[in-house]
């Protein structure tokens, strides 16, 4: 949203990735966001995500509605097209876009106002379908934009800084994402770059629908101590339900870890998620077990973060339509059009 | 039983040309056999066009069926019944009151009829049905069903429908269900059976078998656009079901589900989505769009209005999508199987700000596919959305019409697109600026090129290059650009059809009011008025409207909505003088008729009185 050039030189020494880019490649316009906002972390970690696992930056297609959170996708990937759309409605843009074209990466950007409120439906209905895109929401319980309304995730009794507090019970897009079949769900801080940066990873290479629901507090309007999507409350409470890395499908696995103690999942590229258990019975393949640890931390006042959901099983809009593999952006006439001879028959069963 | 006798009345005299109407009680199965009928009157090669009158029900509520047969070939409804076939004790008193003296009512004489409702001008023909039935049929659900089958069979006795015809049609319709085929040829011959043994068949009123519907089909306007966008290569649709749109995309599917797997691998070549909404609908056919796919959706007023914020994205983002709107009466709900064109003000300026959208207005079901075809390349041509007006009229009663054609070696244009080479030629890629002049820009598919061709797309003010921007200078350049490209459009959209310039008063018209025009002008002309006509294809307005309107003393316009919007939009867009044009309104959510019109035009003679060529 920037209207302000960025510069583009860098230092000559930058280090390149597998394709010769470097850091700046995955970069965007200049932020004109707040000062300390969460979503330029998002920004920067998809940035470093993109470029260290060494994605194509025009083969990602970026979509995202309207809101602070939506102005995000300006400020990675310049070489990606990108599209802001309405309130509340990426969702039915990304799922056009991705039927359009099904070997494109797909971003969504959205926020809590956008996703949560006046888009809950496109929400609920993306991940009933599973497009196969990676679908993030800055999180942060509050309308920037506007000024700081309370949203539709803020827990109730976390009060904004004009004094607003929520009576409402809040909407939990994580565990809502896992009841209506998203097969990958994480949550994550944006202050947490360790932790977010591999997420973005695997839910990019993830094949079917990926969900993080990143917390990134609103510095001017929901940061304080009453606030729990404020970063005070969130680094007091936060707690990993499990620590991953994301480990690129040409990288050579080396490290090891103690037995019992890691747990290694396998995407449909061949990359592998490393999954550090953090000492408790979570298991990533079990809805009703993810569903429980969420819940049961969440009546401790506490935010369960880290791969919560997993189903590599599950066939993605594409495959349960089943398209033909040639992009349907890439058929012809000759691919298309039937031709009068066909037509002339048709004509005789309106005889 | 009450059996009003018959002889003594005077009957009506017609041959190829009067009007039957059934009224049924909704989900009895009457469609079918109803359906049976009209196609037998087309297959003997008579000019038909039945309309269906139905209620927002599944099962019992009234329902019409009317069948207007006309060898001259007038089309559209005709008032006044000439043979009713009631099937409905609820509507019986205004079923039976409609009939023309000397007409006919075909009855189930199996209860009587109210005393009351018996008239000594008309014809009754009493045929014990539910009798017949019960004596013939086990199943209670054969019962009800085959009583349909045998006021047909009595039909072809009554008004000397070639009985091969009838049978034949069976065959054709339960091919596949073999068994089916006997018990309905059997219900037909029952009826026939009944009808020549207990009145003098065949009536005044009768067929002769023509030769009028050589080369033409009797197709639905929603069947042809789902075959046109097969046709014109649409591989997305997304939709939110609503009547009276939905047989779009079930006739799309249906034809992909033929014409679209790959021989090859089994896959499909086509996708069918159905939304959670109207909004998502449309928001689906243009995220498809924009990345390069043909996309469409369907729906009707409630889903126009919901669909009003997306389209001023895709206006003002420029993308491409189409969407084909089936009116139905409004507001809100209004009557949602009944037939309007009420949507044209809000289809022409849909969204907020400064829009306009570029309509198509089809009047026969062979321009529902051509103009179906020819949505995507304009749609793609102007990179705006274009919508196809349709109305429930058009989109579900069946209708002669030429049969459809495609022009093999016809190639879809895709409009300004650039590839990978060409943006590596050109150099520097702006995705609004106007390169060649007529305001259309170029733009590019996501994942092109490595370096080149991206761009934001977004509904924010934004300059040449697609960037954001606050400056209102550059806001108001991009949308001076965007008007420029809407005058290039009248390149790309079809010309209104022109009768003439040469009297005094003229006639402008669209879409389904075409059916009544060549009657009503026939009937005029009788009485010495001649009128030259107007038919608009497409919004916005090519001048030649302008100059038909300033040639002609006055102007009648119809609209089938109350508010005159057609000559809102013509005031509006031509400067056009409201004295210029009087309207002409029909809004019973019925299809305009010849007499209605002609009765209008009369009825505003006495304004011309400075007319000399007015009749007195």
């Amino acid at each position: 949203m920037s209207y302000i050039t960025k510069p583009r030189f860098h230092h000559p020494q930058l280090k390149t990735n597998e394709i010769g880019l470097t850091r700046r490649d995955y970069e965007g316009t200049l932020t004109t966001l707040c000062g300390g906002c969460g979503h330029d972390s998002i920004s920067a970690a998809i940035i470093q995500a993109a470029a260290d696992m060494s994605l194509e930056p025009h083969r990602v297609v970026k979509v995202s509605g309207i809101g602070c959170s939506s102005k995000i996708p300006s400020y990675f990937l310049s070489k990606a097209h990108g599209f802001n759309s309405v309130h509340g409605r990426m969702p039915s843009v990304a799922t056009g876009a991705n039927l359009a074209n099904k070997d494109m990466y797909y971003v969504g950007i959205s926020g809590d106002g956008d996703s949560a409120s006046i888009g809950l439906g496109q929400f609920c209905h993306i991940v009933r379908r599973r497009v196969n895109m990676l679908y993030i929401v800055a999180n942060n319980g509050t309308y920037g934009l506007t000024k700081g309304q309370l949203s539709a995730t803020a827990d109730l009794g976390s009060t904004t800084k004009s004094g607003e507090q929520s009576q409402y019970e809040n909407i939990d897009m994580a565990t809502l994402a896992i009841e209506l079949g998203a097969s990958f769900v994480a949550r994550s801080f944006s202050g947490d770059k360790a932790q977010l940066v591999p997420l973005i990873q695997a839910g990019l290479t993830h094949k079917g629908f990926a969900f993080i629901d990143v917390v990134s507090p609103c510095v001017t309007f929901n940061n304080t101590d009453k606030s729990t999507h404020g970063y005070k409350n969130t680094w007091e409470n936060y707690v990993a339900l499990s620590a991953v890395d994301y480990v690129p499908m040409k990288q050579e696995i080396t490290t090891s870890y103690a037995a019992g103690k890691e747990k290694e999942i396998t995407l449909h590229d061949g990359s592998v998620i490393r999954l550090h258990k953090t000492g408790n019975n979570y298991d990533p393949y079990d809805k009703e077990n993810a569903l429980h640890h969420i819940n049961e931390n969440k009546k401790l006042g506490k935010i369960a973060t880290g791969l919560l959901y997993i189903n590599q099983g599950a066939a993605d809009l594409h495959e349960l339509a089943d398209t033909v593999d040639k992009p349907f952006n890439q058929l012809n006439e000759h691919d298309l059009c039937p031709g009068n001879d066909t037509l002339m028959d048709i004509n005789d069963t309106f005889r | 039983m009450n059996t009003p006798v018959t002889a003594q009345v005077e009957t009506l005299t017609k041959l190829n040309d009067f009007v039957v109407k059934f009224a049924n009680i909704n989900g009895s199965g009457s469609a079918s056999a109803n359906n049976m009928f009209a196609k037998a009157v087309f297959r003997m090669g008579i000019p038909v066009s039945p309309h269906n009158i139905f209620p927002s029900n599944i099962q019992g509520l009234p329902t019409w069926y009317e069948v207007r047969i006309n060898e001259a070939g007038y089309l559209g409804r005709r008032e006044g019944v000439d043979l009713a076939v009631t099937m409905n004790e609820q509507t019986l008193a205004k079923d039976i009151a409609e009939v023309l003296p000397g007409g006919y009512v075909l009855f189930d004489s199996s209860k009587p009829l109210p005393d009351e409702l018996i008239r000594d001008d008309i014809n009754f023909l009493p045929i014990p049905l539910t009798e017949i039935c019960l004596r013939e049929y086990e199943k209670p659900a054969q019962r009800q069903l085959f009583k349909n089958i045998v006021y047909v069979g009595a039909l072809s006795a009554f008004l000397n429908i070639d009985f091969k015809v009838l049978t034949d049609l069976v065959g054709d319709q339960f091919r596949g269900k073999e068994k089916l085929i006997l018990p309905n040829i059997h219900a037909l011959e029952l009826g026939h059976q009944y009808a020549s043994e207990n009145f003098q068949c065949p009536l005044n009123l009768r067929l002769k078998s023509s030769n009028k519907n050589e080369g033409k089909i009797l197709i639905d306007g929603n069947t042809a656009v789902g075959l046109g966008c097969v046709y014109g290569g649409a591989t997305v649709a997304s939709w939110y079901p609503l009547t009276p749109s939905t047989s779009v995309v079930d006739a799309f599917g249906k034809y992909c589900k033929r014409l679209r797997i790959d021989p090859g691998t089994g896959k499909s070549k086509y996708s069918v989505i159905q939304a959670e909404d109207e909004l998502a609908a449309i928001g689906i056919a243009i995220g498809a769009s924009w990345s390069g796919a043909r996309a469409f959706t369907a729906t009707s007023g409630p889903g126009i209005s919901l669909m009003q914020e997306f389209l001023g994205l895709a206006y003002f983002s420029e993308v491409p999508v189409v969407l084909f709107d089936i009116q139905r009466v409004g507001p809100s709900t209004g009557m949602p199987t009944r037939t309007q064109q009420g949507d044209l003000l809000t289809c022409a300026y849909a969204s907020h700000g400064d829009t306009k959208q570029v309509l198509l207005f089809p009047a026969t079901p062979k321009e529902c596919f051509e103009y179906a075809i020819d949505a995507f390349d304009i749609a793609d041509r102007l990179q705006t959305p274009v919508i196809v007006m349709s109305d429930l009229e058009l989109g579900m009663n069946e209708q002669i019409c030429d049969q459809l054609h495609w022009e093999d070696g016809r190639s879809y244009d895709r409009g300004k697109i650039l590839n990978a080479q060409q943006l590596e030629e050109i150099g520097k890629f702006g995705r609004y600026v106007d390169v060649d002049g007529d305001g259309i820009p170029y733009r590019t598919y996501p994942g092109v090129h490595p370096d080149k061709g991206s761009y934001f797309t977004r509904g924010s003010s934004h300059d040449a290059n697609a960037a954001y921007t606050e400056d209102g200078n550059v806001y108001a350049e991009v949308m001076d650009r965007i008007a420029k490209k809407f005058r290039t459009a009248l390149n790309y959209l079809p010309e209104p059809e022109i009768s003439g310039m040469h009297n005094k008063l003229g006639i402008i018209y669209l879409g389904t009011s075409h059916s009544a025009i060549g009657e009503a002008l026939d009937s005029l002309g009788r009485r010495g008025i001649m009128l030259d006509t107007l038919r608009i294809k497409s919004f916005p307005f090519h001048d030649s409207i302008r100059e038909f309107i300033d040639k002609h003393e006055l102007v009648y316009v119809i609209d089938q909505n109350r508010d005159a919007q057609l000559k809102s939009l013509l005031k509006i867009e031509l400067d056009a003088s409201p004295a210029s044009m009087h309207s002409i309104l029909s809004y019973n959510g019925v299809l305009i008729t010849a007499q209605h019109i002609e009765r209008a035009i009369l009825e505003s003679m006495p304004e011309l009185e400075a007319s000399n060529d007015v009749p007195a």
